[in-house]
């Protein structure tokens, strides 16, 4: 091994130093941004948790300097917040529930039975998953004009219960289980339902747990479709109840309306840390988000 | 699977159409059977809420229509409305700007976030940064832009008083012409970037180990090792992730929407924000239509596009 000079060793680290930081400016530089990705989330509880005469207070108190759940008080007095969450849970769970078993059934007809028109009708449900939402409002509210589903809840609902995605994540996951238990099941004399009920379904609850939670993360946040379709009051949403709530208070009390952010933000959050995994490999399965 | 190979594998499957059909066994039947229960959800569903829409879309672009008269037929009328209308062009423009620099914000952050995250730290210590970045998305678009609101308001918004501290004069973040664009497209990326960040998680993830250790044999260190050897290998990825990050940046409602309504003057409304007005409060369906349908069409050209263009710069291992 040849010998280094001290200089060309200095610079060697020199430029070694100046392309990779060291593990610490690392970890200091993802502290910073980490907190500035919270912050605003911070911000949001912490002042829904002063009294309305402390909301405006700079510098921010991050402990509140007089704690109170005033504001929470006062969401339930603007607005009816049980009935705004009946309905998001409503609309939720049963859009969630509905795309699990229109996706379970569609994903596993694709993946594992025959049938004629397979791959064309494969190819419309894909190519479906390019067309956005807002391009189609406009017809889609027609149709469900039509059906008188306008202003309702199920007028949220049902248009949901066929997903695109879900049919396509489904089908990756049935295709993934080995073929030989089903053959086995078919030699046994079990016929395709048999097949169906009691060998591959009990297999697919986590790939169903995929297409549920991205569900219910998608629909209790969703804000588009109830505000066209949803005229009524008592057929809000919780974001539609809150974004009208700050609009009625104008900039009046803002604990109040952040208390109500933070009420509607709870499920998603309990979500957020109870299905962080299937959420996370849902968003990164196929790259198709929302 | 092609029908030879279906009778290959099962030799009485004979009933594809052009041959000589044998009867199809009870088997086959009940196959069938079950593939038409399980389907008809979610083909009826997509035919019925999605399919015709579309055409549903054109048809009516075609029309003049406010749902209480009859429909008139326009031809090409919408189009030509739509297209001399100051409104609706500079709400594809400001979709463009919107989307440039929001996609190009979302992808750089969340790349340097990634690469940064994928170097050595205790493995907790990485669930914890990857929860935080990821956190936003779970949220609600509508909700976080309420709250966003108060942060940029130019009196007493925290932004402001922070960067107070730093000497600068308060920004009319909202209430500027610029700087309402600038501030939407903020909040946006703010929300979005967790999402690119996730691929990118995933996709430096799949990068064989091996790769990096011989790259590192021959000397490739720091930021030369991510271009020459990173960047190729992820680029799959990136595609993924632009393509997404495009497609919903062009559909972008809620942030403006709450943020400035389209304000001030007509600085942030964007195609969707037009598609709404115009449907839902001026009732005229046919305009509407046409602004959908030339949106679709921006968003079929702008992936093609990019399809295109990765055939020269995405390297599949």
């Amino acid at each position: 091994m040849s010998r280094v000079s001290p200089l060309s060793q200095a610079t060697l680290s020199l430029s070694r130093a100046r392309y990779s930081l060291g593990p610490w400016a690392r970890i200091a530089g993802l502290a910073v941004c980490a907190l500035l990705t919270l912050g605003p989330v911070i911000w949001t509880v912490s002042t829904s948790l002063r009294t309305p005469a402390d909301s405006f207070n700079l510098p921010p108190q991050i402990i509140p300097t007089h704690p109170s759940t005033a504001a929470y008080h006062g969401v339930f007095d603007q607005i009816d917040v049980w009935l705004l969450a009946l309905n998001s849970t409503l609309v939720t769970a049963l859009i969630a529930v509905g795309q699990m078993i229109t996706a379970g059934l569609a994903g596993y007809a694709f993946a594992r039975l025959d049938f004629r028109f397979k791959k064309p009708l494969f190819g419309l449900v894909l190519a479906t998953m390019m067309v956005p939402l807002q391009v189609t409002i406009v017809p889609v509210f027609l149709v469900l004009k039509s059906m008188g589903l306008t202003d309702t809840l199920l007028g949220l609902i049902i248009p949901a219960f066929p997903t695109a995605f879900g049919t396509f994540l489904m089908r990756q996951y049935f295709l993934g289980m080995p073929k030989d238990l089903g053959e086995a099941a078919m030699l046994d004399g079990a016929g395709p339902w048999r097949i169906f009920r009691s060998v591959y379904a009990p297999l697919a609850t986590p790939g169903l747990a995929i297409v549920g939670v991205l569900a219910f993360n998608y629909h209790w946040n969703e804000f588009f479709r109830p505000l066209i379709l949803e005229t009524s009051g008592q057929n809000y949403t919780l974001p539609l109840g809150l974004v009208s709530l700050q609009g009625n208070l104008g900039t009046g009390s803002i604990s109040v309306v952040l208390a109500g952010v933070v009420l509607s933000m709870l499920p998603a959050v309990a979500v957020f840390l109870v299905g962080q995994r299937p959420l996370r490999e849902g968003i990164t399965s196929a790259g198709v988000n929302r | 699977m092609t029908n030879t190979q279906v009778s290959a594998v099962r030799p009485r499957a004979a009933s594809a159409p052009g041959t000589v059909a044998e009867r199809p066994s009870a088997r086959e039947r009940g196959t069938r059977l079950l593939a038409a229960l399980f389907l008809a959800p979610t083909v009826v569903g997509i035919v019925v809420f999605t399919v015709v829409p579309i055409i549903g879309s054109v048809v009516l672009s075609l029309f003049h229509w406010n749902v209480i008269d009859s429909p008139g037929f326009a031809g090409t009328a919408n189009y030509r409305e739509v297209f001399t209308d100051s409104t609706v062009l500079v709400s594809f423009r400001n979709t463009l700007v919107f989307m440039v620099f929001a996609v190009a914000a979302q992808l750089l952050i969340a790349l340097a976030l990634a690469l940064t995250l994928n170097g050595r730290m205790p493995t907790w210590l990485r669930s914890v940064f990857r929860s935080a970045f990821f956190f936003p998305l779970v949220l609600s678009a509508a909700s976080i832009s309420v709250v966003m609101k108060y942060l940029f308001n130019q009196d007493f918004g925290v932004i402001n008083w922070l960067i107070g501290w730093f000497g600068i004069a308060p920004v009319p973040w909202l209430t500027s012409e610029h700087g309402a664009l600038a501030t939407v497209i903020i909040v946006y990326v703010w929300q979005q970037f967790g999402f690119s960040f996730l691929l990118f998680v995933g996709g430096l993830n799949n990068i064989p180990k091996e790769i990096h250790e011989a790259a590192a044999l021959d000397g490739a260190t720091g930021l030369r090792k991510h271009l020459s050897i990173t960047l190729p290998l992820l680029s799959p990825t990136l595609l993924v992730a632009s393509v997404v990050g495009i497609i919903n940046a062009l559909q972008v409602f809620e942030q403006p929407y709450v943020l400035t309504d389209g304000g001030p003057g007509d600085s942030t409304r964007t195609v969707v924000m037009v598609i709404y007005e115009r449907a839902f409060e001026q009732l005229r369906f046919g305009e509407a239509s046409a602004v959908g349908v030339l949106l679709f069409v921006l968003i079929m050209a702008v992936t093609a596009v990019q399809f295109r263009l990765s055939r020269r710069f995405v390297h599949y291992q």
